[in-house]
């Protein structure tokens, strides 16, 4: 699961492969490696530039190739959610994870 | 390089045991101050090694990155560095990491290599480590990372000797060069470095650690339960109201207890002082005084012993998770909870728990909105009026009348509270987000003797700090109410013809369109050092000796002389109003700017103007004038 780590440079994110999601748009029970962080388009979305939202995710462990899986989401909106992300456990809004795509192990290998 | 003092500086993750480990260190060898210019709480303390050398230690705050992003963070870096005002770099960094989440801090650790100073690494919670089946090749890591590694249990003095030893062996290495192990290379780390930094410390991991054969499932369980949208919702509720319940029946004879105390203690000072002006001062003026602060001491004491029981179990992150969908439709942060929380015993505490709050906006918010809470200084105001004007009945057939307008009060408060922040966010900080990253820590048993110890450290703040400005005021209004002195043959209480009385009269006209009397107006000036005075300042106009043990003989004083709009135009004045020059005191060192505390004086005595006198006067219009 670790062979990908590291990545050093991100895929562009407006595209998506099949088995690839968006983090913001993941379900409860969505597991797989995450494949991009940070979206070169998302200028100055939420009040942060886009390189310093990514840098914070990038500081919190969300890195290409981490291991991650959705556990838990709010009761309104099903946000905020939780994730495990590798050995730690990090709650994140939806709206903050739409640059994080995280690429689905099948179901066949779990 | 002096050999005198040498410093130290305990650096890590958040939840690392960093705070257990100083704890281990230092023992009982430490204060708690802040540091010159910011006010972020700076924890000190000191160890005297086996040879007999004494070096200070300094808990910094937690942090993933040396690129900081809060207050606390930026002293973190700051000190790190040697950047600190007033502060002289430590000799030796001292990394704190929990063994069993190594990734994140290794990418620290690199972070601190660049800085050159000399590092000891402590891995903590090396027991849980163990017992998960984690094997760490502690001789390869420390060789790669170029610093020596202790294993430490924190929370039960393991490893401390050996971690000692280390660190004074690099203090006199450091003393015998006289130089750094390195220069000082470090920058803001952009995003491909991180993800190098990423890569280096997978490597690091990869080489060293062979992962948990027996990883921690109970936190995953137990968040099953705790994060559950429904009953994790409901569980927080029902903890919520245990905690109140707590605040406001235990801490009922205790209170008491200290109440009666202090009238004693008046009472003894009286009978020993001679009638007069000293006597006046040091009863009526200091004892008091204190006396209006230390009352409160047992509300803030239950509620920070349940905030860090809460929030050393893990829990505090879980209900920033589960009310951060609530409190952001207000356009407050999830982390704004735990502030608006204390908030209901103290705002000053609530203002100053604000600081875990990474974003400035976010934290101003948070501080501009935490005096609508229902203080615990409100309830005396709130019993004494309703006592005064609401009937004893029973509606619905359970329910107190008293009771629910008391629980309306509560509501009134925080809706007005959300409603604020919701309309600032709308109006001056559009668009501006900031996102809500939060790390949610393995579930742990509080530890008795640290919570004991914070508990401790948070009482002896409020107090230290409550005092040095309650009891200045307290004085000032002392002198304000007692003087001048009535004139010979004066008919009228004394306080009518004081400088208090004069100010009450003067700004009465102003308060008129509310429906306020003189006599309210006069109140309201000693109720400006704490709100609960304005009852016993109540109490002297209307010449009620011992107002607050004596609220129903005062409250059938007011029910002659109010009117039931006048009772409730007071009330609402009361859910608004910034009557408490600390909270405005605190506010003000804590935005280190006269603009903030200037703002809140502003919108909450305009929105406390507005509300009373639309409740005054539709109160009025319903035949209740």
């Amino acid at each position: 699961m670790d062979d990908s780590y590291p990545h050093p440079t991100p895929a562009p994110a407006q595209a998506l492969a099949p088995g690839e999601v968006r983090l913001s748009q993941a379900r409860v029970g969505d597991r797989g490696v995450i494949g991009a962080v940070g979206a070169p388009d998302a200028q100055g979305r939420g009040g942060l530039d886009a390189q310093e939202l990514e840098r914070r995710l990038l500081e919190l462990g969300f890195v290409e190739g981490a291991s991650l899986e959705v556990i838990h989401e709010g009761a309104i909106g099903h946000d905020p959610i939780a994730v495990r992300l590798d050995d730690m456990r990090v709650a994140l809004r939806r709206k903050d994870a739409v640059d994080i795509v995280l690429r689905l192990t099948p179901e066949a290998a779990q | 390089m002096s050999t005198a003092t040498a410093r130290i500086a305990l650096v890590g993750n958040p939840n690392s045991g960093k705070t257990a480990l100083f704890n281990a260190l230092t023992g009982s060898h430490q204060k708690v101050a802040n540091y010159a210019g910011v006010t972020v709480e700076k924890k000190e303390g000191t160890i005297t090694t086996a040879s007999g050398r004494t070096v200070s230690v300094l808990d910094l705050p937690g942090t993933y990155s040396l690129r900081a992003r809060s207050p606390d963070e930026a002293v973190t870096r700051d000190a790190i560095l040697g950047q600190l005002k007033g502060e002289t770099p430590p000799d030796v960094v001292v990394c704190v990491a929990d063994a069993t989440n190594l990734r994140l801090v290794l990418r620290l650790i690199l972070e601190l290599r660049q800085v050159g100073r000399p590092m000891v690494l402590a891995l903590n919670m090396f027991d849980i480590a163990q017992r998960q089946g984690l094997r760490i090749d502690l001789e390869g890591l420390a060789r790669d990372i170029g610093a020596p590694i202790v294993t430490t249990v924190a929370t039960r003095k393991r490893g401390i000797e050996d971690l000692v030893a280390q660190i004074e062996a690099k203090v006199e290495a450091l003393a015998a060069t006289g130089a750094l192990e390195s220069a000082n290379t470090w920058h803001e780390p952009s995003p491909a470095e991180i993800r190098q930094a990423h890569a280096e410390a997978q490597r690091l991991m990869k080489a060293h650690v062979r992962p948990a054969e027996r990883p921690d499932t109970l936190t995953g369980k137990i968040d099953g339960v705790l994060l559950h949208p429904v009953a994790g919702l409901a569980i927080l509720l029902s903890l919520l109201f245990v905690m109140f319940q707590a605040v406001f029946a235990w801490a009922g004879p205790l209170m008491d207890g200290i109440e009666g105390g202090i009238g004693a203690l008046g009472g003894l000072v009286a009978t020993v002082l001679p009638d007069g002006l000293l006597q006046s001062l040091i009863v009526d003026g200091l004892i008091a005084g204190v006396g209006s602060v230390l009352v409160f001491l047992p509300q803030i004491l239950i509620l920070f012993l349940f905030i860090i029981l809460l929030e050393d179990f893990g829990y505090m992150a879980r209900a920033a998770f589960l009310m951060d969908r609530i409190m952001g439709g207000a356009g407050l942060h999830g982390r704004a909870f735990i502030p608006l929380l204390s908030s209901f015993a103290c705002a000053i505490p609530g203002v100053m728990a604000t600081r875990v709050i990474d974003s400035k906006r976010d934290r101003l918010t948070t501080i501009m909105v935490a005096p609508l809470m229902t203080c615990s200084a409100r309830i005396p105001v709130y019993t004494l009026i309703i006592a005064a004007f609401i009937p004893n009945e029973t509606v619905w057939g359970f329910a107190s009348l008293q009771g629910l307008v008391m629980f309306g009060l509560y509501v009134a408060g925080i809706t007005s509270a959300l409603a604020i922040s919701f309309i600032a966010r709308r109006l001056f900080w559009r668009g501006q987000v900031e996102p809500f990253l939060m790390e949610l820590p393995t579930y742990k048993m509080p530890d008795a003797k640290s919570v004991l110890r914070n508990l401790w450290q948070r009482a002896a703040i409020f107090m230290n700090r409550a005092g040095r400005i309650i009891l200045p005021l307290m004085v000032l209004i002392w002198v304000l109410s007692t003087f001048p002195y009535p004139p010979e043959g004066a008919t009228g209480p004394a306080i009518d013809y004081s400088f208090a009385g004069q100010l009450g009269h003067l700004i009465h006209p102003l308060f008129a369109p509310i429906g306020f009397n003189w006599q309210m107006t006069v109140a309201l000036i000693p109720g400006m050092a704490a709100r609960e005075v304005a009852v016993g300042a109540l109490g002297t106009v209307y010449a009620v000796a011992n107002a607050e043990e004596q609220v129903g003989t005062l409250a059938g004083a007011l029910s002659a002389d109010w009117s039931l709009a006048m009772g409730l135009a007071f009330l609402t004045w009361y859910v608004f109003a910034p009557q408490c020059a600390p909270t405005l005191a605190v506010v003000k060192r804590e935005t280190n700017s006269w603009l903030w505390p200037t703002v809140m004086f502003a919108y909450m005595i305009t929105l406390a103007y507005l509300a009373a006198m639309g409740v005054y006067h539709g109160a009025v219009a319903l035949g209740w004038g």
